[in-house]
């Protein structure tokens, strides 16, 4: 399934509804037999037309992700946010060898003298270092590790 | 932590996400061969571990309007960085609020939260709410825009 990442939706696409389950959902969802029956219920809808919204929703491109969201470290591997100063001149060619790796999850370019930055996950603790050393290898730049060391809470609010 | 077969075909089968169906569980134990109640009960117990840290949709701020994103980097004072960080963190409008290790001289900054708005000044505004949390002791700061999504995929365990 394609889900364009780049393109906003008109402002009508949304009712107060789709709203309120983008807010509500963000937070958890029951492990229970009939789950939208239940997380529906407390939205005031049926587990249906829960499911006919949520379905809605991802075939617009408004939610990425539905499901579990699991813990790299947790699972035996490791997240880290790195970042690189990559002259103008070879950016894409960086940028190529860089998104070359399965390890980069996300690489976005930023306003900064360190204009690249992107996300490892790695199956093992170790490939983090492993992966970094390769791509400061490959690129002759270093790359500056920014692991997390504390997290407080992630929320983000639509207005309903 | 080390998760056992079963766990990880379970994390297989939901890394892209839960199915849109009524008894979501019972698709994913019917695909595996196990029960919908060892399907919920494994599930429960690695929430409990942490290694799903929850269940739930992640909304594409992009889509919904806000196209505007600034990675602001905050240099806090080391002893009162976890308080501030936890306010900061608990802004609607905030998300990805974690402390990473400064990387001096070059980077001072150790606190780092992604802030969203439907347009940079927006976005201003929202960096001005959160200097305005952290007062005295921020001794300076940034913020980094993207300009580019260079790469975007999710976390993804190798099917081996």
């Amino acid at each position: 399934m394609t889900r364009p990442l780049r393109t906003v939706l008109p402002s009508d696409a949304l009712d107060a509804t789709d709203r309120a389950i983008l807010n509500a959902l963000q937070d958890g969802f029951p492990l229970t037999p009939r789950p939208f029956d239940d997380a529906g219920a407390a939205l005031g809808i049926a587990g249906a037309d829960l499911i006919a919204r949520l379905t809605r929703l991802r075939d617009l491109g408004a939610i990425t992700r539905f499901g579990p969201f699991f813990d790299a470290a947790a699972l035996g591997g490791a997240f880290c946010l790195c970042a690189m100063a990559v002259p103008p001149d070879c950016f894409d060619t960086v940028m190529t060898q860089v998104n070359a790796h399965p390890e980069v999850a996300h690489n976005y370019e930023r306003t900064h003298a360190l204009n690249m930055w992107f996300v490892l996950a790695t199956d093992t603790p170790d490939g983090i270092d492993r992966t970094a050393r390769a791509i400061e290898n490959e690129t002759g730049l270093r790359v500056m590790l920014f692991p997390k060391l504390e997290e407080y809470f992630i929320g983000f609010r639509v207005q309903a | 932590m080390t998760l056992d077969a079963i766990d990880r075909r379970i994390v297989q089968a939901t890394q892209a996400g839960l199915p849109l169906v009524p008894e979501p569980y019972a698709d994913i134990a019917a695909a595996l061969g196990l029960t919908e109640a060892e399907v919920i009960a494994r599930l429960a117990a690695l929430q409990d571990r942490g290694a799903v840290r929850r269940i739930a949709l992640a909304p594409n701020h992009y889509a919904l309007g806000m196209t505007a994103n600034g990675m602001s980097v905050w240099d806090v004072a080391d002893d009162r960085v976890s308080d501030l960080g936890a306010q900061v963190g608990a802004l609607p409008f905030v998300t990805h609020c974690y402390r990473r290790p400064r990387a001096l001289s070059e980077w001072p900054f150790n606190l780092f939260a992604m802030l969203h708005g439907e347009s940079r000044s927006e976005v201003e505004e929202k960096r001005a709410r959160v200097a305005a949390i952290l007062g005295d002791a921020c001794r300076g700061h940034d913020i980094l825009y993207s300009t580019r999504i260079l790469k975007k995929t999710g976390l993804r365990l190798r099917d081996d």
